[in-house]
């Protein structure tokens, strides 16, 4: 399993990803440029957290035109593992590769803070080492991650059982007092209908070492690198 | 020819910044104030003289990028440089 963690003008989170899946999972790890035109073979690629391109006019508006993102869409079609963390998720949602859009959190306010998220996934290459509803304590620092999708959207996301995570209070109760941005129906990630691109805003690479105040992240990153089904990429 | 778009939230979406400033012209005394809603004024100059054609691209212009049709509407005018301010 060899990861890609990409790297834009304005990403921050590219290290620290990149740390956990060299030094702690201890997979094998390449960085992508945005002015890269392939994806050196990668069976996962993560779109990590930051500022790409400044945010310019909205997050992830710039970031989408980006030339390694046409090999990034032709990567997920063909079912490659695409993560999007944080303003990775954002990126993904500009991009049309997941629904909705994130947008300004209800608070105003810039959260950088622990939150607990109910996994309602499990069957995906993303969580599969994640127990059946299991509660993770994985930190957000956003100021814009208020999930919003139009009521179609929204219905059938979770009538197809789109939602990965959802904000609880850390007994797993999915209530308005553990949303911490404003997000609909709680939603801190979704995953594709195929169930190869994840979208989530809170970060796993910043709890995945005992020295960080947790470890729960490590679950996701160990999910994938530990991925049975290999990966369609073709 | 400059186009003058104004990006502006979906009545559907939360805008929290338009919220905040309703309650800052509140404490003001503006009581009259019953909504806002904060959005973006983009000036796009355009090399072309057909009136027609800069049409079709700024309306391109806005559903490709300036504008993301999930959360945002948008709508433009046209004028002649030096006509605009």
């Amino acid at each position: 399993m060899k990861f890609g963690v990409v790297v834009f003008p304005g990403t921050w989170s590219d290290r620290d990803c990149g740390w956990v899946v060299d030094q702690v999972v201890g997979a094998e790890l390449t960085y992508l440029w945005h002015k890269d035109t392939d994806l050196k073979g990668c069976d996962c690629v993560i779109l990590p957290g930051g500022f790409a391109y400044g945010d310019y006019l909205r997050t992830g508006a710039i970031a989408r035109f980006a030339p390694l993102m046409e090999q990034i869409g032709e990567f997920a079609d063909r079912g490659g593992l695409l993560w999007g963390i944080c303003n990775g998720f954002q990126v993904l949602c500009e991009a049309g590769l997941l629904p909705g859009a994130l947008i300004r959190n209800a608070s105003l306010e810039y959260r950088c803070e622990w939150t607990s998220l109910l996994v309602e996934r499990t069957d995906l290459p993303f969580t599969a080492k994640c127990a059946d509803r299991d509660v993770l304590r994985i930190p957000i620092s956003h100021g814009e991650g208020s999930y919003f999708a139009d009521p179609a959207t929204l219905s059938r996301l979770e009538q197809r059982g789109q939602v990965v995570f959802r904000y609880c209070d850390p007994s797993g109760r999915v209530v308005p007092a553990a949303n911490p941005n404003g997000s609909m129906h709680n939603i801190a990630g979704i995953v594709n209908a195929r169930g190869n691109v994840l979208g989530m805003m809170p970060h796993p690479e910043r709890c995945a070492e005992a020295e960080l105040g947790g470890t729960d992240g490590l679950k996701l990153f160990r999910s994938v690198a530990d991925n049975a089904l290999k990966v369609l990429v073709s | 020819m400059i186009a003058r778009v104004i990006v502006t939230p979906k009545a559907v979406v939360n805008d929290p910044q338009g919220l905040t400033v309703k309650q800052g012209l509140a404490s003001l005394g503006f009581r009259e104030v019953s909504d806002v809603r904060v959005g973006k004024y983009i000036e796009v100059s355009l090399d072309t003289s057909s009136e027609h054609e800069a049409r079709q691209r700024v309306e391109e212009m806005c559903r490709r990028l300036l504008a993301n049709h999930v959360i945002e509407d948008f709508r433009f005018d046209l004028v002649r440089d030096g006509q605009h301010r």
